[in-house]
């Protein structure tokens, strides 16, 4: 057994028994939030790293599922149905963003995702008659899919959990498909992609789709876990933030985006208990990673590590070289 | 049938002709080069010629079908491969890698979210042929940004090989090469079997003139002086505006 199927079955347990472990509910509901964000992420980072399609209009798809979730449910629907309609919707809107953000690339994809968040937002503010404006959409109960009722703090965490597993699956192995290194080819070099025969477009657009597809998903996760969603939600704030998580994670990486998202999620709910000042401390950890590890947590520490090991063999090295010299 | 020709193609950005009426017939298996100083109108010929420019009049037909409206992302299904003069490969992935993308950029398994490249082992396979055609198998596992420029030549030339092009399009092959690994690629350009057509664009004459059957001269982005190595090197306008003495 080496190190990584060591270190991925110690994570698993961790994962599986984290109610029995964990000091208290609010610590399972918080465990239950890094869950449903590094899906958030692991969308985002579909586009960002392995896309180059940098958006910051994300919150205002999740916002969407959410609303569209909570309004279902709201007109009297079921649980299937509603989260089905959720899906549907989500990737209906993520399809329309996706055509009009993708007439451009680099900063201009940029501005365009944001001018879409924006007016996400400023919807949800302003149809009141559909959104209920400020005091947004209550949610009265979570789904009991064959009688497991998750209702509980632990029931929710583990079918979270499940979602989280597979959704971490179907983007370990999309990365290693033949799309996804098409879509890692055209952020790297799209005239040649093109050149090779393949639809740098279309590539994109998918990838877009694929990407909304796990941010619904989140969001549907989110909607029932808060039980409410407001205008808040879909904001600039909340598209930078799960941004973040990706950056400061590590793009372009699998484990990245769940480490920064446990990373926001933990700062921004418990270190919050204890200092008042957390944005200022979220803020300053956002910088220690851009100076000493640009290239975000994940891989910035496997380079440490290798640079320590190496360091370390170095000097073990001289130590057993000095002490084989004949002495004088 | 001609396996690529031209006819009558112009192009023009803003008030800058660079290229005017130009027309070129190449037969099947034959070795084309096309000569002319800087700024003569080569590589953009080689992306009207690929589609990644569009012209602003006549037409380009590959093996008697006309192409001139066909999408440059279509060609290459088409039998048209090419290879750049500034090299553009994949730095961040393997040599397999850069020449497995190539395969797969031709077969419908290019869409496939759910499956892993790594155990398709034809596939991998058949990238390590192409390798081996252009002498890199034993370094097929190396990363791009690990390798000679000389090396990368060659992964270029692989790239375009392993999609089996009816007509390779070589963008100046041989720029900024060592003289060593310029007799690398010489030896594996003319190691590509003749059922391949191939046009070579070469700013130096002199590196490719044993290569050519039929050279074309262009200047200011017309055709000047066309024919076989012999009449062209012979031709006075030659010496005129391309050798310079």
């Amino acid at each position: 057994m080496n190190g990584r199927t060591l270190a991925l079955a110690v994570a698993f347990v961790a994962l599986g028994t984290l109610p029995y472990w964990m000091p208290g509910i609010y610590y399972i509901n918080v465990s239950s939030q890094v869950l449903f964000y590094a899906i958030f992420a692991l969308g985002l980072n579909i586009l960002v790293g392995y896309g180059g399609l940098v958006s910051l209009g994300h919150a205002g798809l999740f916002g969407i599922t959410a609303y569209a979730a909570a309004y279902l449910l709201s007109m009297g629907l079921g649980h299937t149905t509603a989260i089905i309609g959720a899906l549907i919707v989500s990737l209906g809107c993520t399809a329309v963003f996706a055509a009009l953000a993708l007439r451009a690339t680099g900063i201009g994809f940029i501005m365009i995702t944001l001018a879409l968040g924006q007016i996400i937002w400023g919807l949800a503010y302003r149809w009141i008659s559909l959104t209920g404006g400020d005091n947004g959409i209550n949610v009265k109960t979570r789904p009991a899919p064959f009688g497991y009722d998750l209702g509980g703090a632990n029931t929710f965490y583990y079918s979270t959990l499940v979602v989280f597993l597979v959704a971490v699956v179907v983007v370990a192995i999309f990365v290693r498909s033949p799309f996804g290194a098409a879509l890692k080819g055209t952020r790297d070099q799209p005239r040649r992609m093109n050149a090779l025969g393949y639809h740098v477009w279309a590539i994109r657009f998918w990838a877009c789709l694929l990407s909304g597809l796990l941010t619904a998903v989140a969001g549907i996760l989110f909607v029932y876990y808060t039980q409410f969603i407001s205008p808040q939600t879909t904001s600039l704030t909340a598209s930078a933030e799960v941004l973040l998580m990706v950056i400061a994670g590590g793009p372009a990486t699998l484990l990245g985006p769940i480490v920064g998202a446990a990373l926001v999620v933990v700062v921004k709910n418990v270190v919050s208990g204890y200092i008042e000042r957390w944005n200022f401390l979220l803020g300053a950890i956002f910088v220690a990673i851009v100076i000493l590890m640009p290239e975000g947590l994940v891989p910035g520490t496997v380079r440490l590590w290798r640079q320590g090991w190496r360091a370390l063999g170095r000097r073990r090295s001289i130590v057993i070289a000095g002490s084989a010299e004949p002495k004088p | 049938m001609t396996a690529l020709s031209i006819n009558k193609l112009c192009k023009a950005f803003g008030g800058l002709r660079v290229t005017t009426e130009v027309n070129l017939n190449v037969e099947p298996g034959e070795r084309r080069l096309i000569i002319g100083p800087n700024g003569a109108g080569k590589t953009t010929l080689f992306n009207l010629i690929t589609g990644e420019l569009t012209p602003d009049s006549g037409s380009v037909h590959l093996l008697g079908q006309d192409i001139t409206s066909v999408p440059s992302r279509r060609r290459p299904h088409l039998g048209m491969a090419r290879t750049y003069q500034i090299i553009t490969l994949f730095a961040r992935d393997t040599i397999v890698r850069n020449v497995t993308l190539a395969l797969l950029g031709l077969s419908k398994e290019r869409w496939n979210p759910l499956s892993v490249i790594d155990r398709n082992t034809e596939l991998i396979d058949r990238a390590h042929d192409a390798l081996q055609r252009v002498g890199l198998r034993h370094i097929a596992d190396r990363p791009l940004s690990q390798t000679s420029y000389g090396e990368r030549r060659r992964v270029e030339i692989a790239m375009a090989l392993a999609q089996n092009p009816k007509v390779l399009l070589l963008d100046e092959p041989y720029a900024g090469l060592s003289i060593d690994e310029r007799r690398d690629v010489q030896e594996t350009v003319r190691a590509i079997p003749r059922d391949v057509t191939i046009v070579m664009i070469e700013h130096n004459m002199d590196v490719a003139l044993d290569f050519a059957e039929r050279i074309t001269l262009l200047h200011f982005g017309k055709v000047i002086v066309e024919g076989t190595r012999a009449e062209v090197v012979a031709d006075p306008q030659t010496r005129e505006v391309y050798l310079g003495h």
